[in-house]
């Protein structure tokens, strides 16, 4: 039986969607509204769709900022999508002078040129090897900007789209995806699964 | 690189999904739930569900519908038709769509699609247009299902569409829609030229190969309804064809 999973309400259209694939796995999902909820939940989603300057504005509004950043550096199972991925990273080309959470170094950056923008689609996920979520597959993207470096310490899988970039990072129980894993089929259900099952573990 | 979607496109009138020939003399086709579910089964990238509700009572359906969908499926779901405001759109989005399109209210109101951008994001904002064909100059955009004709140039329409934030273009033939004489090419070639978003095809497909013909023209994804909704081919069939030509779609 997995844990009930807190979802962070950072105002994202794929609420509905992440909870929708949770209950499809058997897992039942609420949304977070004071801090400590999402300090001690045993499992944290941190979805998202938009830009990344309101989202860390809300996040701030909110005082959502320390228990996400302590979640992360104490190794709490923490699933972020999209938008939540960029999130962990330091700063974005979307919204300058927005400060991310910054538990993963690095800022985030435009896709590259020669393509359409937004990717709105589906698209090959090739891990290097050391993940323990992320299989080779396909899987659905909806996002304009991207993570071009792969941070240090942490497994990486890549996709090419005006280049490649980073479309995973995962380090013990946190794993931040790009993909929407919860628009990307049995592919993406799997990914979903193998998580639970770590928060269950860690739990 | 991405793959090309082939995109299954629920007309739904009142919670079941109908289909007619350009707009007109709708049909009962089924039940959207178990339809959308098939598809994704057969392999559809996306699903599409518009709204071509004639009346409010109909109309209230959408939420409820975009609810039920949603449970079954675990790939992305826009949903359009009637959506009139951001409120609108927040009702459709929370139900589960992940992508809203407008289309008549967008041609009223262009500052719909600004609004719908900055609150949810271009990635949820769809802007569906409406074209046909006018003769020597191109193509004018058509609204309330094809009644009513706006003398507004398309491509000036999606533009500006795209300027005022719309992530993605879904661009009908209204001269095609239903026909199965293919997509309107020069109207896609016109339109995916003039700007940088992600384009959906739609009106006319019956083959494999007119879907081919659509992505070869610079469409990013292909819509397909009534060839499918009266079993004349599957999605499975369709994209195992565009592999054999070539084409790179998901597996």
């Amino acid at each position: 039986m997995s844990p009930t999973v807190t979802i962070v309400p950072t105002g994202s259209a794929n609420i509905a969607s992440v909870a929708a694939a949770l209950r499809r796995l058997g897992t039942a999902s609420v949304l977070a509204s004071a801090a400590d909820e999402i300090r001690d939940a045993s499992a944290v989603v941190l979805p998202g769709v938009g830009a990344f300057g309101p989202a860390t504005q809300r996040i701030d509004d909110a005082g959502w900022r320390a228990a996400l950043i302590r979640r992360v550096g104490d190794d709490r199972p923490t699933l972020a999508i999209c938008l939540g991925m960029q999130l962990l990273f330091e700063a974005s080309e979307e919204s300058p002078g927005a400060r991310g959470l910054g538990v993963v170094p690095g800022t985030v950056t435009r896709l590259g040129r020669g393509v359409r923008i937004p990717q709105l689609g589906w698209n090959g996920v090739s891990p290097n090897g050391r993940s323990r979520y992320v299989d080779a597959g396909w899987a659905y993207f909806a996002n304009s900007y991207r993570v071009e470096a792969a941070p240090a310490g942490w497994a990486v899988a890549t996709t090419e789209y005006g280049g490649r970039f980073v479309s995973s990072i995962e380090r013990g129980n946190v794993l931040a995806c790009q993909f929407h894993p919860e628009l990307s089929g049995p592919w993406g259900s799997t990914v979903l699964r193998r998580w639970l099952t770590a928060a269950e573990e860690a739990s | 690189m991405a793959a090309p979607r082939v995109i299954p496109c629920l007309d739904v009138d009142a919670g079941r999904v109908v289909k007619g020939v350009r707009f007109q003399d709708l049909r009962d086709a089924g039940d959207p739930v178990a339809q959308a579910a098939r598809y994704q089964a057969q392999g559809a990238d996306e699903i599409v569900i518009l709204d071509v509700s004639a009346t409010p009572e109909g109309r209230g359906h959408a939420v409820e519908t975009t609810a039920s969908v949603r449970d079954v499926l675990s790939i992305p779901l826009t949903v359009g038709g009637g959506v009139r405001s951001p409120v609108d759109a927040q009702g459709l989005l929370e139900a589960g769509a992940d992508k809203v399109a407008v289309n008549s209210a967008a041609v009223e109101r262009p500052d719909l699609v600004r609004s719908l951008a900055r609150r949810f994001g271009s990635q949820c904002t769809v802007l569906a247009v409406d074209a046909a064909r006018v003769e020597g100059r191109g193509w004018e955009v058509v609204v309330n299902g094809g009644r009513t004709r706006t003398g507004t140039d398309v491509v000036s329409w999606v533009r500006r569409g795209v300027e005022l934030g719309a992530g993605e273009i879904l661009l009908t033939s209204w001269d095609r829609d239903g026909t199965r004489a293919g997509y309107d090419l020069e109207l896609l070639g016109a339109v995916t030229q003039s700007v940088g978003v992600p384009m959906i095809a739609s009106g006319g497909a019956a083959t494999a190969a007119h879907l081919a013909e659509a992505l070869a023209a610079g469409a990013t994804g292909a819509l397909v309804a009534s060839i499918l909704h009266d079993g004349i081919t599957t999605v499975t069939t369709l994209k195992s064809e565009l592999r054999k030509a070539g084409i790179g779609v998901r597996p």
